[in-house]
């Protein structure tokens, strides 16, 4: 129950700061994609139930408020912390290596859809022009700040972790 | 968490590829009903309207505060310069005033002549402040600080500095999201002030980068359109109100059809950096009625 609410919390914290601090903290007109750093984090953090339960949620929000059809961004968050819950097994806390890894390819999976759906599909071709100036920014100024946000969020749950466990032994 | 532990607890648990499938149909019949339909999920706006809202507002209005202070101090010695030499404009000015207000008591008398309707001037608007802008880096939609609750409505005109800033797309009863007109999803009917030639505004991302927009289907065949003449919203369009500013034309280019003309407008509005914004409190299609 205390992990469900620190991940609201965690949801909501991301999207308003997303949304806000980040877009005037913005290098060129690209702002980071804190979402996609909770989604994937949580996916591979616990399982790929969380994932996608985080994703789905992440995805909502932006289609409520920035989406042109609701559940667009909700499928793709969805597939996303599915697909991060599935290195669970070869996950450790210790380890940053593959949480980087795993939010760069995320997050260009993600940007990736999203060029081939909203411009590819309405004929803008210049691949390498939104390669160059949206993409690799975003990723790059993302995983920038998830060797900052990523340990925070490690932390929330490695309390929340150790409790419960001890909670168990309590039992 | 170990998956042993897992399950020890007595809880209800469906196999992750059942939520999967679960959720997937859940957003592919949301996808569904507001692609079909025009049903634009009001509970959840309002909902998170409720949530998130105050909490933009309030960071926004900080982060605002703090730019403003940083912003002062900075430019106070560039005040002091700026003000020796307006003090100089003024005496400039006064004699052009005197000037001018001769030319509007003449423009007044030309324009009950031709009994031009008013401009957009006349409209009621409402100031809103921008709390926050669009999560990706794709489209650079922005979110306002007035909703249902403050008389907006969807498909209203929003105005900066005299300029076009685009419409509202998406409501809550404490927000409304704004569809800027550079978005590159964008379209907007346009017209040429001076040779009431029409064309087609419309936004891209990698015009968006050289801070211009882009037009088309311009027929130009008497070839009175130049560089610098203005762009107004058309009187053919049914979302925008007619003759509001958009830009001037900075850049035409004969298409290869040689019938029509392309290229670029500079906006009249900052688009960078954009913190207030008026909204018309009239639709097109309220005008119309």
């Amino acid at each position: 129950m205390k992990k469900n609410i620190i991940l609201f919390l965690v949801i909501l914290a991301s999207f308003i700061l997303q949304t806000t601090l980040f877009q005037v903290l913005d290098f060129g007109g690209i702002s980071p994609n804190l979402l996609m750093i909770v989604t994937a984090s949580y996916g591979f953090m616990f399982d790929k139930k969380y994932g996608m339960v985080t994703g789905f949620f992440c995805g909502l929000l932006m289609d409520i408020f920035y989406g042109s059809v609701l559940g667009f961004y909700a499928l793709i968050y969805l597939y996303i912390g599915a697909a991060n819950g599935s290195f669970h097994t070869i996950f450790y806390q210790n380890d940053i290596k593959l949480p980087l890894a795993l939010i760069t390819a995320s997050d260009f999976a993600y940007l990736f859809v999203c060029y081939v759906l909203l411009f590819l599909l309405r004929s803008r071709f210049d691949f390498i022009f939104y390669l160059r100036n949206v993409m690799i920014p975003e990723i790059v100024y993302t995983i920038f700040i998830t060797v900052f946000l990523y340990p925070c969020i490690l932390l929330l749950n490695r309390n929340e972790e150790e409790s419960e466990r001890e909670e168990h032994k309590g039992v | 968490m170990s998956p042993v532990i897992k399950r020890k607890r007595k809880k209800i648990s469906i196999p992750s590829e059942y939520l999967l499938l679960l959720l997937t149909g859940l957003c592919v019949v949301l996808m569904a009903v507001t692609f079909l339909t025009d049903y634009k999920a009001t509970p959840l706006n309002k909902l998170v309207g409720y949530v998130v809202i105050p909490f933009q507002n309030g960071i926004s209005r900080i982060g605002s505060w703090i730019s403003v202070r940083v912003d002062e101090l900075g430019e106070l010695r560039i005040v002091l310069q700026e003000n020796q030499e307006l003090k100089k404009q003024i005496d400039e000015l006064t004699v052009q005033n005197t000037q001018l207000q001769q030319d509007k008591y003449e423009l007044n008398n030309l324009r009950e002549l031709y009994k031009l309707d008013e401009q957009y001037s006349g409209y009621e608007k409402v100031g809103a402040r921008i709390i926050a802008r669009d999560s990706g880096n794709w489209f650079h939609a922005f979110t306002i600080d007035k909703g249902l609750d403050d008389g907006l409505r969807i498909d209203m005109n929003v105005i900066a500095g005299g300029g076009l800033v685009g419409r509202i797309v998406d409501i809550g009863s404490n927000w409304a999201k704004v569809n800027a007109i550079i978005n590159d999803d964008s379209n907007v009917s346009g017209m040429v002030l001076a040779s009431s030639d029409l064309l087609t505004v419309r936004g891209s991302l990698q015009l968006m980068k050289e801070g211009c927009i882009g037009f088309e289907q311009l027929t130009d065949s008497l070839e009175q359109v130049e560089v610098g003449v203005k762009v107004v919203t058309s009187n053919i369009s049914d979302k925008y109100l007619p003759s509001i500013l958009i830009g001037y034309i900075s850049e035409i280019n004969l298409d290869s059809n040689n019938i029509t003309k392309s290229g670029k407008i500079t906006p009249a509005v900052d688009f960078e950096h954009l913190e207030e914004v008026l909204v018309i409190l009239k639709t097109k299609q309220q005008i119309a009625d």
